[in-house]
């Protein structure tokens, strides 16, 4: 059986309007990142991954199963999606139980899973609550439970981090991070780039229905090679480092670190560039303390790609 | 060609489909049995019986002209009048109709959607709580009504009841009910899968009814009423308007209109399977 989560050329139209359009993607376990700004096809994409809604055109599987295989497929995928809806006058605890009881669970099994759920996002003692009654946090973190609770082996999350306040955010993430290292398949569509940039094995980066760029988010700033790429280079005397790189006719811009203890410099060849800047150690020009890419995460290459921001505050 | 189908046909979970049907109308009755909302069908069921309540105590002593056949013949109006054209009817469109259009609405639908159970059973399991919550309300109403009615006449009444043809009309009653609250509770089901506002519709389908008794023997196989008006204990003299109300159709036996009320509630019933497998979510257009 395949690990992957396949899509195949997959198209999904709503009448006209386009969702996802000849998207074809094959996605190893880990946690996958999508990005993309609002309309971008991102929750189409998940829907479809999660069987809630059919492709046009195109085939999927995932873990080489077809939504159509009901009872074996949807036993495998968790699918916290972002409708803050519940049904009425519910609780914690008969939201996540009821759930479980509808896999055909003896009434022990649903309740140690419940309970096991509940508390591993820390909504043991609120359990008992009406959902009705929970800070918007609160029933992220229960439709999280409910999406988990049967130990899926796909777990997709939309908009996972929205409403949640810091320190749930850090559980959160470090519980998406434990799911992927035990060899599940995380994904995740994210405004918070910085989030998805620090837990990602590799991203998505979607725009208009289309997939634009897909791979581990290094290799994909790799691939921008049209836009120059910036890099922070941390040394004594930035302003001489700064005009010798000129001197060289490699940078196309240079801009000093506002602590004037560092220098970013925009390069179109950045392999070509740290042989420039080896060579200028050695002559003992300037004493660097260090370097690193200024624009190699997530944020830049979705500014670079799509040209916003998608809404990051 | 027997054993190839026949095995895999007992192949199938099928004891975890029975389960998951089982949590399903648990799930569904534990969420909808007795609500502040659906308060409106508790009043269309009961307001009769309440009314034939008041009545029994007002009037506890028998006046002249107050006979178990004129009472018999009250009931079964109201039943046919009130009961099977709008209380069942009606209740049966608030209670079906939310079923899946409802959680739609309230945009939780897809919680039961990407659960591991195949459509059908969902849809079924639906059915049947809905059945489950009609038959409590309407059910409990007709029998109450009927012990109300001929409680007055004291012994009168007892014999009437046990010893005379009360029973069976009682009985018929009860399986009228029960044939309509799952008749109209399929139709109203898959109106709410077709459409976003199952009302008019509704309303639509009400005047077939009225109309059905008029219509070729052909197009009245596609009306609830006209099965069930065959299985009627009573016959209500009906003059006027109120003769659109009664059915005055060749009379066909018994169990013929009960298997053809039954089959009628399959076929809608299998159209909504079919429509169930197909359904997608998109809230944004709910």
């Amino acid at each position: 059986m395949s690990d992957r989560i396949e899509f195949d050329n997959v198209s999904k139209f709503y009448g006209e309007v386009l969702g996802i359009n000849r998207v074809t993607l094959s996605l190893p376990p880990g946690i996958t990142s999508l990005v993309g700004p609002n309309g971008s096809g991102k929750t189409t994409l998940m829907n479809l991954m999660t069987g809630l809604i059919q492709p046009t055109k195109g085939t999927l599987s995932v873990m080489g199963l077809q939504p159509s295989q009901a009872d074996e497929f949807f036993r495998m995928i968790g699918y916290c999606t972002q409708f803050d809806s519940f049904p009425r006058g519910i609780t914690g605890w008969d939201f996540v139980y009821d759930s479980l009881m509808l896999h055909g669970m003896t009434q022990k099994q649903a309740s140690d899973l419940t309970s096991e759920a509940l508390t591993r996002v820390d909504l043991g003692q609120a359990a008992h609550r009406q959902v009705a009654g929970y800070s918007k946090g609160m029933r992220q973190k229960v439709r999280l439970a409910q999406a988990i609770a049967h130990h899926p082996t796909v777990l997709v999350l939309d908009e996972p981090l929205n409403g949640l306040d810091p320190m749930a955010r850090a559980e959160s993430i470090a519980l998406f991070q434990e799911l992927g290292k035990q060899g599940m398949h995380v994904v995740i569509s994210s405004h918070i780039l910085e989030e998805v940039d620090r837990i990602s094995d590799r991203v998505v980066l979607m725009t208009g229905g289309y997939v634009i760029a897909e791979g581990n988010i290094h290799q994909v700033r790799q691939e921008v090679r049209e836009k120059p790429m910036q890099i922070l280079v941390r040394c004594a005397r930035p302003e001489l480092l700064a005009s010798r790189i000129f001197e060289l006719d490699h940078c196309v811009e240079a801009r000093l670190h506002a602590d004037g203890a560092g220098v970013f410099l925009r390069t179109q060849d950045v392999d070509q560039f740290y042989i420039l800047l080896n060579k200028i150690v050695t002559d003992g020009l300037v004493q660097i303390e260090a370097v690193t890419p200024a624009d190699d995460d997530a944020n830049a290459i979705y500014q670079y790609l799509i040209g916003s921001d998608g809404g990051q505050s | 060609m027997t054993s190839t189908k026949g095995k895999s046909l007992l192949d199938q979970p099928w004891r975890l489909w029975f389960t998951q049907l089982r949590a399903m109308v648990r799930i569904v009755n534990s969420r909808n049995l007795f609500t502040w909302r659906g308060a409106w069908v508790y009043f269309l069921a009961f307001a009769p019986t309440f009314i034939i309540f008041i009545h029994a105590v007002a009037s506890s002593r028998l006046r002249h002209g107050d006979t178990i056949d004129t009472d018999t013949k009250v009931l079964a109006g109201i039943f046919q009048f009130y009961y099977l054209r709008l209380g069942i009817f009606f209740g049966t469109l608030g209670i079906f109709a939310r079923l899946i259009r409802g959680e739609m609405v309230e945009r939780s639908l897809h919680y039961y959607l990407r659960s591991p159970v195949r459509r059908e059973v969902l849809l079924l399991g639906k059915f049947i709580a809905g059945a489950v919550r009609s038959l409590v309300l309407f059910e409990s109403a007709v029998f109450i009504s009927f012990v109300l009615i001929y409680m007055r006449f004291g012994e009168a009444g007892r014999q009437y009841v046990l010893d005379g043809p009360g029973l069976s009309q009682l009985f018929s009653y009860l399986l009228v009910t029960a044939l309509a609250c799952f008749g109209y509770g399929a139709i109203f089901l898959l109106f709410s899968m077709l459409m976003k506002n199952p009302a008019p519709a509704a309303l639509l389908f009400m005047g077939w009814e009225v109309i059905s008794s008029v219509l070729p023997a052909l197009l009245q196989r596609f009306s609830v009423a006209a099965y069930l008006k065959h299985l009627m204990p009573v016959s209500v003299p009906a003059e006027g308007i109120f003769a659109l109300l009664t059915v005055n159709t060749e009379p066909i036996p018994a169990w013929l209109a009960m298997l053809g009320a039954l089959l009628l509630t399959l076929a809608v019933l299998i159209v909504s399977c079919w429509k169930m497998r197909t359904l997608e979510i998109s809230y944004t257009t709910e």
